[in-house]
């Protein structure tokens, strides 16, 4: 274990826009923070909530999701369902004490890689800043049985338990 | 665990990985993970060598997933798919970690970036073995095409293709063929008539035999997918029976109602109620213009049917509702001028004598409300000095910040213009910069200069009737810093125009929204790719010509014009074409028809069936977006290559290293 915390950041890149800001960060040499781990969608609607939660349970500091700015959409308006979601989601989130900057929803177009790369470094400082999220360790251990199952969704026997009492 | 064999073939790519990425190491680390059987690294895997060193063991040592961690999937995706298919794999069961664009080239930590490849190899792998075998989607294509505008672009796609042998439908709004380029007068920098070399081929057009012309026309409806749209155009009633009629005129003549002409001569010029667009107006039909009828709104009059020698006037005429069927359609629905009024600092519609240049278009056109005197507001007086202001409503981030590119050239145009018909009249150029750029444009630019035509640059704050020097009283003073010569300068002139800039059209997103495509923040549509197809949209099917895409000259917009049909050919002479298997897909034993989905698509590809209380994804038209599968709240919609699980395993791979389980692991 290296003396600074190096946080680890999962990146959901939509296809059309900021996968290939990324691309384009690459290839125009934009050196930026090597904590994101990014993953493909086709489009930012396509990254559900429980992607976000499973990526925190299984051990991210957090995670960015990013698509085309608004009117922009490679699918009409497919960045405004996800912005919806994210903002449902964020609510969420903080009833889990989970902090602001951890999770981030920015817009980056084809050509903007230094927008994407400044997204990045920026919550990698932020993260940084916050420390360790150990998400794992905090909620789910304690209480009894996992809130959140291996495939992200909620588990038939937490359904079960908070029907119960309920 | 799966019984899936993957194969792992890590890329040098030169140093360009393996200068940043320990190649060797991440090789030989995954080939310790479950499932990889075997794992190499390679000095260019895209090279004919790599791809055999892939298809040789997918045959020898059986893998049923490949890997390969090289550049983007942009880049290569392609082609280590056929590599695979040569093998006898589906190519979908092949999976790409982009280790270059995304970690190499983006950072020159050696330890991060072979951290962070190790991540998104571990996550490729876990991911590929979720994958499944998929099969391109096979579409056939109608030969039909929809050209919509009747623009010099529209006009071209439209040709082409007819001259191709296919048939086309072109929908034009007004009442002729024709666009902004029949309102000009000549052309820069040949300074040709326009009309001379447009109406020509506004008679093809009419006479071609592929050609349906549908003009006063517009798109209701669009339906369906590439290959096969089904559309909607409302032929709007011109109250003339166009078989009947002969395009004599004569109903113009006797019409006695006179109404200010505000589209094709720019509010300058008079039209009658019953009128043609413009004497060579293609189709030759008249129409008549409701709101300013007498019979029509006072119910008396018909003086159009009387006279006509035909019996063509149909006061009963309604709007008539048209189906037929495409395979691909060209949007070529042009630009809007920029309205002046919204910079009232240059007094357009407050001081008489400012005008817009598409106004002094129609000035200086022989056709034209003046024969082609250039005269001022009161219709006698000429002018004897003239100011023309650049970048009027562009390269202004109070309005549009891009440059609309064709005013610099116009603007010369016209200094030209008022030397060559008012010798003796002073003219003034108040601009940023001249960008003359095109073919012959930096020569004509010279050839202005020689004329004494004067250039001052500067952006003009002002344009004022308040005299404040002497010589200034009963003028227009232009008020503008001289950056050149670091002065504020004001110049009294007689006529000031507004170079005034191009616009996306007021109802562009109207109409992306119909056709299912997208607008940038200007309004424009926005082009697969901005430099390598600028003529086609990411909806398969949809293309787009001229200035709807952009500002552009005439040269530029007919050759986009071409370039959309010689697509559009390519793809009619092929027949079928084959389409990513990317779709979603419903489980109808999953599917509680709660409907959540059906508003998700952007495409309305989802049908509820109200019998069966399910919904269903309509294949053809899906774009694979994913937004209703992760909107579904019973996980019954999958979507092919980004399934649930994939995506899942995906994450778990990417966090392979700092797992709650491999941080028990480690501490145990």
């Amino acid at each position: 274990m290296s003396e600074t915390f190096e946080p680890v950041i999962v990146g959901f890149l939509c296809n059309w826009c900021s996968y290939r800001a990324a691309d384009l960060a690459g290839t125009a040499r934009i050196h930026y923070a090597p904590n994101m781990r990014p993953i493909r969608v086709m489009c930012s609607a396509r990254v559900e909530p429980q992607f976000v939660l499973k990526a925190l349970r299984e051990g991210a500091d957090g995670v960015l999701i990013a698509g085309c700015h608004p009117g922009e959409c490679h699918y009409v308006e497919g960045n405004v369902k996800a912005l919806r979601r994210y903002v449902l989601l964020k609510r969420m989130l903080r009833q889990f004490g989970i902090e602001e900057e951890r999770v981030q929803l920015v817009w980056a177009a084809a050509s903007e890689g230094t927008v994407l790369a400044e997204a990045v470094d920026r919550m990698t400082e932020q993260i940084r800043a916050l420390g360790p999220l150990r998400w794992y360790d905090s909620v789910v251990v304690p209480a009894s049985g996992s809130l959140i199952g291996d495939d992200g969704r909620e588990s038939a026997a937490t359904r079960t338990r908070t029907a119960k009492e309920k | 665990m799966s019984e899936e064999r993957v194969g792992v073939y890590v890329c040098h790519c030169g140093s360009n990985i393996a200068g940043t990425v320990a190649v060797d190491e991440v090789a030989r680390w995954i080939g310790s993970q479950p499932n990889v059987v075997v794992a190499r690294d390679y000095k260019f895997m895209c090279s004919s060598l790599g791809q055999e060193l892939i298809e040789q063991d997918i045959k020898e040592q059986k893998l049923s997933r490949v890997v390969v961690a090289a550049c983007s999937p942009h880049m290569h995706e392609k082609t280590f798919r056929s590599a695979c298919q040569r093998a006898g794999l589906n190519p979908f069961l092949f999976e790409m970690a982009n280790i270059r664009e995304l970690d190499s080239w983006a950072t020159d930590d050696k330890e991060a970036a072979t951290q962070k490849a190790k991540a998104m190899v571990k996550a490729a792998v876990e991911r590929v073995v979720h994958h499944q075998p998929l099969e391109l989607i096979p579409v056939n294509i109608n030969p039909n095409t929809l050209v919509v505008g009747g623009g010099v672009a529209g006009i071209t796609a439209a040709l082409e293709l007819a001259e191709a042998g296919y048939h086309v439908y072109l929908v034009e709004r007004e009442s002729s063929i024709g666009g902004h380029m029949a309102q000009l007068d000549k052309t820069f920098p040949t300074l040709d008539c326009s009309a001379c070399i447009l109406t020509p081929k506004m008679v093809d057009v009419a006479q071609h035999p592929n050609i349906t012309l549908l003009s006063y026309s517009e798109v209701e409806a669009v339906d369906g997918y590439l290959g096969n749209f089904t559309i909607t155009v409302r032929k709007k009633a011109r109250h003339v029976i166009e078989e009947k009629c002969t395009g004599c005129g004569i109903c113009t003549e006797k019409c006695p109602k006179r109404v200010i002409d505000e589209v094709f001569e720019a509010g300058l010029g008079y039209r009658k109620a019953i009128y043609r667009l413009f004497p060579q107006a293609v189709p030759k039909y008249p129409v008549i213009d409701m709101q300013n009828c007498i019979y029509f709104q006072r119910g008396k009059c018909k003086a159009c049917q009387i006279f006509c020698p035909t019996g063509a006037i149909d006061f009963d005429q309604q709007d008539e509702l048209i189906k037929f069927e495409v395979g691909n359609i060209i949007l070529a629905t042009g630009y809007d001028p920029f309205d002046a009024r919204r910079i009232s600092q240059y007094g357009y519609g407050r001081l008489a004598n400012v005008f817009t240049s598409l106004e002094f278009e129609r000035l200086v056109n022989a056709a034209g409300p003046t024969g082609g005197k250039i005269v001022l507001r009161d219709g006698v007086t000429q002018p004897q000095s003239v100011a023309i202001i650049h970048c009027v409503g562009s390269r202004d981030r109070n309005y549009n910040e891009y440059c609309s590119r064709v005013c610099c050239m116009y603007s010369l145009k016209f200094a030209h213009l008022v030397h060559e018909r008012l010798p003796g009249a002073e003219v003034y150029n108040f601009y940023i910069d001249v960008r003359a750029s095109g073919k012959r444009y930096e020569e004509f630019y010279h050839r202005i200069l020689s004329e004494g035509t004067h250039f001052i640059r500067g952006r003009a704050a002002e344009v004022t009737d308040a005299a404040r020097l002497p010589g200034e009283e009963g003028k227009l003073i232009v008020q503008a810093e001289d950056t050149l010569t670091g002065r504020q300068r004001r110049v009294p002139v007689d006529m000031v125009i507004l170079s005034i800039g191009l616009e996306a059209r007021h109802d562009a997103k109207e109409v992306a929204q119909k056709f299912g495509l997208g607008c940038d923040f200007n309004g424009f549509f926005i082009e697969r790719h901005p430099k390598l197809d600028p003529v086609t949209t990411m909806t398969e099917g949809i293309l787009i010509a001229g200035a709807c895409q952009g500002p552009m000259d005439i040269p530029e917009t007919v050759a986009q014009g071409a370039a959309a049909a010689a697509r559009v050919a390519g793809l009619i002479s092929r027949g079928t074409v084959w389409m990513e298997p990317v779709r979603a897909h419903i489980n109808p034993d999953l599917c509680s028809g709660c409907r959540i989905c059906n508003t998700m698509c952007p495409y309305n590809a989802i049908v509820f069936h109200a019998d069966k209380g399910i919904s269903e994804v309509i294949t053809a038209l899906c774009q694979g977006c994913g937004a209703c599968v992760a909107a579904c709240p019973s996980a019954a919609i999958t979507g092919a290559h980004f399934t649930d699980q994939q995506i899942m395993s995906q994450i778990d791979g990417m966090l392979w290293d700092v797992k709650p389980q491999a941080k028990a692991e480690v501490a145990s």
